[in-house]
């Protein structure tokens, strides 16, 4: 070529270039506040919706670590156990091989964890005898992704003359876990649909600013402008969408959070717990902003392919 | 500089726009098309820059056969041509400044030989003034010297012009034409396509002469010459 200017500051203008039109696209956006805002709203919209799923999902999560370790069978005693047989029961079942500990639970011990928690405690004073039997936590030293083993052992220790119930305590953190396993994967099933969402919307958005720029477009091509270089200001106009959406989800999601939080708290304090929720945390919200991001650029990605080929001059 | 062996073109539905054709311009040369509208003016043009195709035959550009240059290789080509056009072209959402500028950015340029270039291409055709001025506040030759800065502000080794004088007065229509030949005298290749007949006659430059998509003269217009033009 002629006319070509030297090779290192052609590398020079070339990245010069790059910035001058990412930040020519961002003024373009600025120019028209109002649909820039609208469309950002719609990505962030779709993005803050799985977010919330997420952090939702991951403080059940939070919290009920922990329950899983604390896998225990209660064995509630005929009533006419006395105590002496409750304890004589005891130590030979913590010789099993498959139980660590077992624990007594005598009627008043008992009669004094209900009224702590139930919250009927005035009215059990009207009781003439305590109702409540005597109680074996039977602690095993089993784990607890060996559910079999566990269930056996239950079925085991309610074959026991001296014991009514037997009782497995986990069954229900086992069923919660369960849920959790389905609402993670339909937080998936839900995101990839609001993805999809959002490449529609960037690639829409774009497709309509690629019409109206056609002249500019054909002009361009005419005066020798690469494919490449007509294709930058609209990826980086994804870009910026995406940028722009992904911080807007950030701060929904806070905001969301923040008025959530109080009457959470208030909740966890009745079940006399200290949880607060926990938010995205930084790792998460560069990861949020980094998603937004690409799904901008291959939205406008997908609408520059399609479209710049149309426009040709004539 | 342009050389055409044998060259039709068809358009899709079967008109045929150019059939035949064969002609040469040698650098530094300018020439000037004629014929009616619809005689293949426009589309010999056309193939030049590569916005067509050729239906059949050769089409060499500065000794490059142009068949055999990919559509990905295309702006490279086109770098090396300026082209003017009757309606201009022209952004209205940018001034005059940056609407020049065009060519330079797209090819690279740092933005001191871009402001440099643009000055020197402004003041070649007597905008310089106008730089900051926005296209559309300008008169209509005034648009017209700002899309021929445009064409010639990366130096190209040939300008092309379709119709450049179609809207202006006989009076601006000479100064433009005058214009184009001032760059010619400095080496650049130049092919106008006009259908003014009385003002070609007044340039003295060569003619080739378009009828229903073949060459119906190709030489100095009619039987005048440079001599007798004086």
């Amino acid at each position: 070529m002629r006319n070509s200017p030297k090779r290192t500051s052609q590398l020079r203008a070339y990245f010069s270039h790059h910035l001058r039109v990412s930040l020519a696209s961002l003024g373009r956006l600025y120019a028209q506040p109002i649909a820039t805002l609208m469309t950002a709203a719609v990505i962030a919209i779709a993005l803050a919706l799985p977010v919330g799923l997420y952090i939702g999902l991951a403080n059940i999560g939070q919290v009920s670590t922990g329950w899983d370790g604390s896998t225990q069978i209660s064995l509630f005693l005929h009533t006419q156990v006395t105590e002496a047989e409750a304890k004589k029961l005891q130590s030979k079942l913590e010789k099993h091989k498959d139980i660590k500990k077992v624990e007594l639970i005598d009627k008043e011990k008992g009669l004094q964890q209900f009224k702590e928690i139930s919250g009927f405690g005035d009215a059990l004073k009207y009781l003439d005898s305590n109702p409540l039997p005597i109680v074996l936590v039977v602690h095993p030293r089993i784990l607890s992704n060996q559910p079999d083993r566990t269930t056996k052992l239950v079925k085991d220790l309610g074959k026991n003359k001296l014991v009514e119930i037997a009782q497995l305590d986990v069954q229900w953190v086992k069923r919660l876990y369960t849920f959790i396993e389905i609402a993670n994967r339909s937080i998936w099933v839900i995101s990839s649909m609001l993805a999809i969402a959002v490449l529609l919307v960037v690639g829409n958005t774009i497709r309509l600013d690629i019409q109206n720029r056609r002249e500019e477009i054909e002009v361009s091509k005419l005066i020798g402008a690469s494919d490449s270089f007509i294709r930058r200001p609209f990826l980086y106009t994804g870009f910026w969408y995406g940028i722009i959406g992904g911080l807007l989800a950030w701060v929904i999601t806070l905001l969301s959070l923040s008025m959530m939080q109080n009457p959470i708290h208030k909740l966890a304090l009745l079940y006399h717990s200290d949880f607060r929720l926990t938010g995205l945390g930084m790792a998460n919200t560069l990861l949020l902003i980094l998603i937004s991001c690409a799904l901008g650029l291959i939205g406008s990605w997908i609408a520059v392919s399609r479209h710049l080929k149309d426009i040709e001059p004539s | 500089m342009i050389h055409f062996d044998n060259i039709s073109k068809r358009y899709p539905g079967g008109h045929d726009a150019l059939s035949q054709v064969s002609l040469r311009l040698e650098k530094g040369q300018m020439a000037f098309l004629t014929g009616h509208s619809g005689a293949g003016k426009s589309t010999l043009l056309k193939l030049i820059a590569m916005i067509e195709r050729p239906t059949r035959g050769q089409i060499f550009l500065d000794g490059v056969n142009l068949n055999n240059i990919s559509n990905r290789k295309i702006p490279y080509i086109r770098r090396n041509i300026g082209i003017i056009f009757q309606n201009h072209h022209l952004l209205y959402d940018r001034p005059v400044f940056d609407n020049v500028a065009m060519p330079l950015i797209i090819q690279g340029y740092r933005r001191q030989e871009i402001h440099k270039r643009v000055r020197a291409a402004l003041n070649q055709v007597g905008l310089l003034s106008k730089e900051k001025a926005d296209p559309i506040t300008l008169s209509g030759g005034e648009q017209q010297r700002v899309g021929i800065a445009r064409a010639i502000v990366h130096k190209p080794l040939l300008l092309l012009a379709d119709e450049p004088t179609g809207n202006l007065d006989p009076e601006l229509s000479r100064e433009i034409m005058e214009l184009f030949a001032r760059f010619n005298q400095v080496g650049t290749t130049v092919l106008i396509a006009s259908h003014d007949l009385e003002l070609i006659k007044q340039m003295g430059s060569p003619m080739i002469s378009l009828h229903g998509g073949r060459v119906a003269h190709n030489g100095l217009p009619f039987t005048l010459n440079k001599q007798e033009l004086k």
